[in-house]
């Protein structure tokens, strides 16, 4: 289900990696926004929502990070270039990322900066969306969110343009394992 | 048709940027969506479609009833009305009681219906569209050419124009660039906006979900920075359960833009948290507005189950020439027809339904099945019932019927033309009647109609079967070879023919322009001549006329309640068959052989728009000039309308002649000099259009191909 889901995220401009555990998925974090120019400063700066990940992770590398903020602010996430969330699920026949949204800093970090990370644990691969939407009670999410590459249009002459409104990147992180290497 | 329409197609037919920019469009999108659909069973899943949307359509106020208890259990307020203007004064109350001063729209053909945002603004509420198509023509103060993509009238060079003049700013026709401003100049209004408005794909009933289908991630902005979320939604978009959301979200985008699914899909389900710590105020309005009185109409409840994904639009031959604004202002395309007689009125439908020329190619993409042809055929039938048929084509009419004196007046106008006949070809037709042979010859009437030279046809005796042989006028008074073509194979395969005197026009002209008294009184007539004599078979070789026998003779006597006739339909339907459905048996059937070892050249076929769409004799005709020896290399859109409809051609030439144009390009760039079809309808059209092109191009009916190598 990877390989299908990684040729349709690509297919539709998605970044795909794949990593055995969270510590290399977090090192691999690291280094992107270090690479992509990661500052405090408007334009440069990160966006972390809160997650199951994160909770999980040694946070020191991403402490030492400057302009990387975990407390989401509409202002902060307006200004920022990176915004990082986990996903709940993702679906291998359309190379969609599912996330139950209802918490705002989910929807702010991947709407308004201009490169969306995604992490996703592997085990949260379904085949296809009816698979994924069985497993969900919808009365107990405010806000379904489902998200299929980064933001497109081709309103001006059919004519593909990546990066309206939402975001121009989206980077999508597997990692195989829950537990850190240690 | 009034002047002002035949004006507005007139202009759309020369503004080249629209024709090339649709003509491009629907081409591709031909492709893409065969390749989006590649491995799903296109036929299940809109069954399934159908279903769910039906069911809905059929309980429309128990859905309401659940879906606002749903929704308002979860803290949304749901306002349920018909009227447009309820609609507005609530939006404007909940807009003024919290002290609202600008807005921020995502993609709602709902409030371009109840033209929502003139209303606000007047109330000095700053209103910002942010779907970047919808904001280029809010910017042009112009409406929608189509539902899924507003602006494909427009060209870069007009958006830059646009653009520039709104950020003080020389900017080029880069597209990537325009699409930046677009970002920079909408992310200032998200973050002030005080209300977010958007529409919603669907309402899920048992949970009171909204669904929000987009690319551009404008809706999520729109539902998730404003305090107040205001969702219009028609009451057609209603599902019964969670579970239904799967397989409209498998088809939606995939009809409507070829993708696997969009980039974002929100479904939003009660109130959620804003930024500042407080809860949304969340407003979810179900409009009416005749929704359910079309619920309630069994000839048009079908239509409720359209999903809006607009693939009606994008493969219609007549949109991709005249574009969404020939329509009028809100809804466009072939359902977009169907929709403004309902929301707006029968009467606004009066022009724009003559648009469509019956090919059925909507029909066949729809994937929530809806017979769309069918439906508009309904507004002929009542717009004709409430206004009457016009003197003019009465008179017509009354002359098709009677077959001696419509041939003699054939013959004598023929005739008179004389200095304007050219062997076969009616070339130059004189004043008023120029335009019908604009870009297309018409056949010069036969001296003989085949009713007399049937009788002159000595058939072999002791044939072991009877065929019954519907002629139609084409064949009769223009193309009485190709009937002696169908007599010469059928007597070959042991099948005598007969051609009962009684037999008049099939109907189609009278019923393709609503008159349908006309069309049952032909169908009667013809039920009476051809159930006369016992036969195996009643064959046509024309599709039109044998649809008609096949199909339409009933459906007529379904629309007028002449259940009495019903039965006699029945009898001659069960009997009809087209040309190359019933030689295709005979052949597999060993009863009929063709010539052996035949190497007869290149081959190019024309699927006639009813012999594949309803019939669906699309791959006999095929086979069968493949087995004569033909080399069969397929045209780009074969299955695309030649433009001819029957009296559509005569009504509206102007669109009849490019889409003529485009079949002969495609004809001529296979490259083979013989182009085959089923249709003498086509043939006149193509045959016609071939002279005046100038292309040594034969244009020959399947049957007289076919009776040139049998077997002696």
């Amino acid at each position: 289900m990877y390989d299908q889901f990684k040729i349709r995220a690509e297919g539709v401009s998605a970044e795909v990696h794949r990593f055995p555990a969270q510590a290399e998925a977090l090192e691999f974090l690291v280094e992107f926004l270090q690479s992509e120019g990661l500052a405090d400063r408007a334009q440069h700066s990160a966006v972390f929502a809160a997650c199951p990940f994160l909770s999980r992770i040694d946070r020191q590398p991403l402490d030492a990070l400057e302009g990387l903020h975990f407390e989401v602010t509409r202002e902060r996430a307006a200004e920022a270039r990176f915004g990082i969330s986990q996903m709940d699920w993702a679906l291998a026949d359309t190379g969609t990322l599912v996330q139950d949204a209802t918490a705002i800093d989910k929807r702010l970090v991947s709407t308004l900066p201009t490169i969306h990370i995604a992490l996703v644990a592997t085990s949260a691969m379904r085949p296809d969306m009816p698979a994924c939407l069985t497993g969900i009670d919808p009365k107990g999410i405010g806000y379904l969110a489902m998200i299929t590459g980064p933001s497109r249009t081709a309103d001006i002459e059919r004519v593909l343009t990546i990066g309206v409104h939402g975001p121009e990147r989206l980077i999508i992180i597997f990692f195989d394992e829950l537990g850190g290497t240690n | 048709m009034e002047q002002q329409f035949k004006q507005s197609i007139d202009k759309a037919l020369h503004n080249a940027n629209l024709t090339g920019a649709l003509g491009k469009f629907s081409e591709a999108y031909k492709i893409n969506r065969a390749k989006a659909y590649e491995g799903i069973d296109f036929e299940e899943l809109r069954g399934k479609i159908a279903a769910l949307k039906s069911y809905a359509a059929s309980h429309l106020e128990q859905l309401s009833d659940q879906f606002q208890q749903n929704a308002e259990a979860r803290g949304a307020k749901v306002f349920r009305t018909n009227d447009p203007a309820k609609v507005r004064e609530y939006i404007l109350k909940v807009a003024q009681d919290n002290g609202v001063k600008s807005v921020v729209k995502s993609k709602s053909m709902a409030t371009e219906e109840i033209h929502l945002n003139p209303y606000l603004e007047k109330a000095g509420i700053e209103v910002n569209e942010t779907d970047l198509g919808e904001w280029i023509i809010q910017l042009a103060g112009q409406t929608p050419s189509h539902m899924v993509m507003p602006a494909i009238h427009m060209t870069k060079e007009e958006v830059s124009e646009l653009f520039s003049k709104e950020i003080n700013e020389r900017l080029s026709s880069d597209i990537p660039r325009l699409v930046k401003v677009a970002r920079n100049e909408l992310r200032p209004k998200f973050l002030k906006a005080d209300m977010g408005i958007s529409g919603g794909n669907m309402a899920v009933a048992e949970t009171g979900s909204i669904v929000l289908v987009t690319n551009e991630g404008n809706a999520r902005l729109v539902t998730s920075l404003p305090k107040i979320h205001i969702a219009l939604v028609g009451i057609e978009k209603l599902v019964e359960k969670f579970a239904d959301i799967a397989p409209i979200l498998k088809a939606l985008p995939r009809s409507a833009t070829a993708q696997l699914l969009t980039s974002y899909v929100s479904i939003i389900t009660g109130q959620v948290p804003n930024s500042d710590g407080s809860i949304k105020d969340l407003h979810i309005i179900l409009m009416d507005n005749h929704r359910s009185e079309m619920a309630a109409d069994p000839m048009f409840k079908e239509a409720m189950q359209c999903i809006r994904c607009a693939s009606c639009l994008n493969v219609c031959p007549i949109f991709r020439l005249v574009g969404g604004h020939v329509f009028g202002k809100v809804y466009t395309g072939g359902i977009g027809t169907i929709l403004t007689a309902w929301y707006d009125e029968l009467k606004s439908s009066e022009d724009i339904q003559g648009l469509c020329i019956q090919c059925g190619a909507c029909k066949d993409v729809c994937p929530a099945k809806i017979d769309i042809p069918g439906m508009i055929m309904e507004l002929r039938r009542r717009l004709v019932k409430d206004q009457g048929v016009p003197l003019l084509q009465k008179s017509i009419y009354s002359v098709v019927n009677n077959r001696r004196l419509f041939h003699g007046i054939l013959r004598a106008a023929s005739i008179a033309g004389k200095p304007f006949a050219t062997g076969k070809f009616i070339r130059h037709l004189p004043l008023f009647l120029a335009d019908l042979t604009d870009g297309r010859s018409l056949p010069a009437i036969a001296a003989k109609p085949f009713r007399d030279v049937f009788k002159t046809i000595e058939q072999p005796k002791n044939l072991q079967e009877t065929a019954i042989f519907y002629g139609g006028c084409l064949i009769d008074f223009a193309y009485p070879e190709m009937g002696e073509a169908l007599v010469k194979v059928l007597n070959k395969a042991g099948i005598a023919v007969k051609f009962p005197e009684g037999q008049t026009c099939c109907g189609a002209p009278a019923r393709y322009n609503g008159a349908y008294e006309v069309a049952a009184q032909n169908a009667a007539d013809n039920i009476t001549a051809l159930l006369a004599d016992a036969a195996d078979y009643v064959v046509s070789a024309c599709p039109t006329c044998t649809v008609a026998l096949n199909h339409e003779f009933i459906t007529t006597f379904e629309s007028l309640g002449q259940s009495e006739r019903l039965p006699q339909a029945r009898e001659l339907a069960a009997k009809t068959m087209d040309f190359s459905t019933l030689v295709k048996r005979l052949v597999d059937e060993g009863r009929l052989s063709l010539k052996e070892g035949q190497q007869l050249g290149k081959i190019t076929y024309h699927d006639s728009c009813h012999l594949k769409r309803t019939l669906h004799a699309d791959q006999q005709p095929r086979q069968l000039l493949q087995q004569a020896g033909y080399e069969l290399t397929e045209m780009f859109e074969c299955d695309t309308c030649c433009g001819m409809g029957g009296s559509y051609s005569l009504k509206l030439p102007e669109i009849s002649a490019p889409i003529l144009q485009r079949k002969l390009k495609n004809i001529k760039d296979t490259g083979a000099p013989l182009v085959a079809m089923d249709c003498p309808g086509c043939v006149m059209q193509i045959r016609g259009g071939m002279d005046q092109d100038g292309a040594a191009i034969r244009v020959r009916h399947t049957a007289e191909l076919i009776a040139d190598q049998l077997d002696d």
